[in-house]
């Protein structure tokens, strides 16, 4: 396949980043977008230019490195994978790409194609955990757990932060990403002691990270790599005006990972 | 006091104060549609301009009204510095269009809803301050004869000029004169722009609605796996198909009537 690709080129976050278009040609149907674009980076390399940086590691859909908005849509036209996983089967041979990064003022452009996704990290220092005092292995059906909830609680654990919920959203909201994990905890009886600090530190980190908010558009739902369901963020919400409301625990409260 | 503030200053709280008062002006539209089906009577106005008085002369729905037209103004200023917040959010915006699957109502919130506040002004500046506030709007008087219970209608023009209604009864004969309301409504509705103006503004609420109603459910958090399918229901059917057509019927149905 012979492909056309039109990528955006950025020095750092402090440049102005442009277009550029270049020529991929002799790409196997087979290959997956990232070994396209390592192809295209070959050739670029050989004739001596900067070869095109972009965010990858696992490449088996499971870290949530990789990024890349393709033709208008995070991890490319395909439903449930993410870009290490989409195929140039997916495109037709002459095809005209354009690949962006994820776009949102909370992951700056680092260079090229990859973006600082470290505010997802800092929301997840911010609560997204459990504190266990260490001691002796309790027994793992120690605590009975039923089984929706425990698929359930999994389901929202799968979230992999990759970003395309942000890049995904007109308002560049990350309501899907830290509903995920204030959830995944908040079904579970081993969340339940800092239920409500932990949604309000998060939600507080997320607004401080400057995400957009919500509007229920559901573009996040439909671009997510592992199919994270939007009653998440209805659950984050209910649990977040409770705490505020009428919960008496404060923000404050939660253990900061010590 | 600031513990309630960092609440509503909060990305959640905001979204919350426009769930809240959204679902509020719904509640209102349903009272609305109600009350101004009287418009649908063939009375020459008698019913819909006795309504109109009461709901300008009762005070607990004087305060609710007030409310109302709060609930309006934050709702709008709130959809402003939510916008002006998610803008921001993405300083630099793609080159190739958004491909992800959403409804285009969803997406266009904010411009269904500025087409109904400049409605709003328009409708609430020709009706609502006309009746309260100037004297444009005349009088009619109603005699209904109570033996054959048959009302003829005729102009009236009050000696006093604070004169807001009465009710008396000569002769067998009861005698309501009350602003006539219904008179601006039809000459208002003879404008073919006008109309066309509101049928309109008509298809901004129904696509406001449908779009707005289970939103501001999935914010408040009242997501269930039996009831939502219920709010979805009534936010389309209810509020994006019957209350909207019921609106926008009447400025069609008096603008045929005056061909």
């Amino acid at each position: 396949m012979n492909l056309t690709l039109k990528v955006w080129r950025q020095k750092n976050a402090d440049v102005k980043g442009a277009f550029v278009t270049y020529k991929a040609e002799r790409i196997s149907p087979d290959m997956s977008f990232l070994e396209m674009l390592d192809v295209v980076n070959e050739s670029l390399i050989l004739k001596g230019d900067e070869p095109i940086h972009f965010d990858h590691d696992c490449r088996e859909g499971i870290c949530g490195m990789c990024s890349l908005y393709i033709n208008g849509h995070p991890h490319g036209p395909k439903n449930a994978i993410t870009t290490c996983q989409l195929h140039m089967r997916t495109f037709h041979d002459g095809e005209t790409i354009v690949i962006e990064p994820w776009r949102a003022a909370a992951f700056p452009v680092i260079k090229d194609l990859a973006v600082d996704r470290s505010s997802f990290d800092r929301i997840q220092q911010a609560g997204g955990f459990v504190s266990v005092n260490t001691g002796v292995t309790i027994d793992a059906n120690a605590i009975p757990i039923p089984k929706v909830i425990a698929d359930e609680a999994f389901n929202s654990a799968t979230c992999i932060g990759c970003g395309a919920c942000v890049a995904a959203c007109k308002n560049a909201s990350a309501m899907l990403f830290v509903s995920a994990k204030v959830s995944q905890l908040a079904m579970l009886p081993q969340g339940q002691p800092e239920r409500w600090s932990r949604v309000q530190a998060m939600v507080a980190q997320m607004d401080a990270e400057g995400f957009g908010n919500c509007t229920n558009t559901g573009a996040c739902e439909a671009e997510c790599p592992k199919e994270i369901k939007m009653t998440n963020i209805s659950l984050m919400n209910n649990d977040y005006f409770s705490a505020k409301l009428f919960r008496e625990e404060h923000v404050h409260e939660h253990a900061s990972g010590e | 006091m600031s513990e309630f503030k960092q609440t509503f200053n909060s990305s959640l709280g905001k979204k919350l104060i426009m769930a809240l008062t959204g679902l509020f002006l719904c509640t209102f539209l349903i009272v609305h549609l109600g009350g101004n089906l009287l418009l649908f009577k063939n009375d020459d106005g008698y019913g819909f301009n006795v309504y109109a008085n009461f709901l300008t002369h009762f005070p607990p729905i004087e305060v609710i009204a007030y409310l109302l037209y709060l609930s309006i103004l934050v709702h709008a200023l709130y959809a402003l510095i939510l916008t002006i917040k998610n803008r921001k959010a993405r300083p630099v915006g793609y080159a190739h269009v958004n491909k992800s699957p959403a409804t285009w109502s969803s997406k266009n919130m904010g411009l269904l809803g500025s087409i109904l506040f400049l409605f709003l002004v328009i409708h609430m500046g020709d009706f609502w301050y006309n009746y309260k506030f100037t004297s444009k709007i005349g009088f009619k008087e109603y005699r209904t004869d109570l033996a054959t219970d048959k009302t003829q209608s005729v102009d009236y023009v009050p000696t006093s000029p604070n004169f807001e209604k009465s009710v008396s009864t000569e002769n067998n004969f009861e005698i309501v004169r009350v602003k006539d309301l219904h008179a601006r409504v039809a000459s208002s509705f003879t404008n073919l722009l006008y109309v066309i103006f509101y049928v309109i503004a008509m298809f901004a609420v129904s696509f406001h609605l449908l779009h707005g109603f289970q939103s501001a459910f999935r914010t408040l958090g009242w997501v269930h796996r039996k009831y939502t399918p219920i709010v979805y229901f009534i936010g389309t059917w209810l509020f994006a198909v019957i209350i909207p057509i019921g609106f926008a019927l009447m400025p069609i149905v008096y603008y045929i009537q005056s061909r």
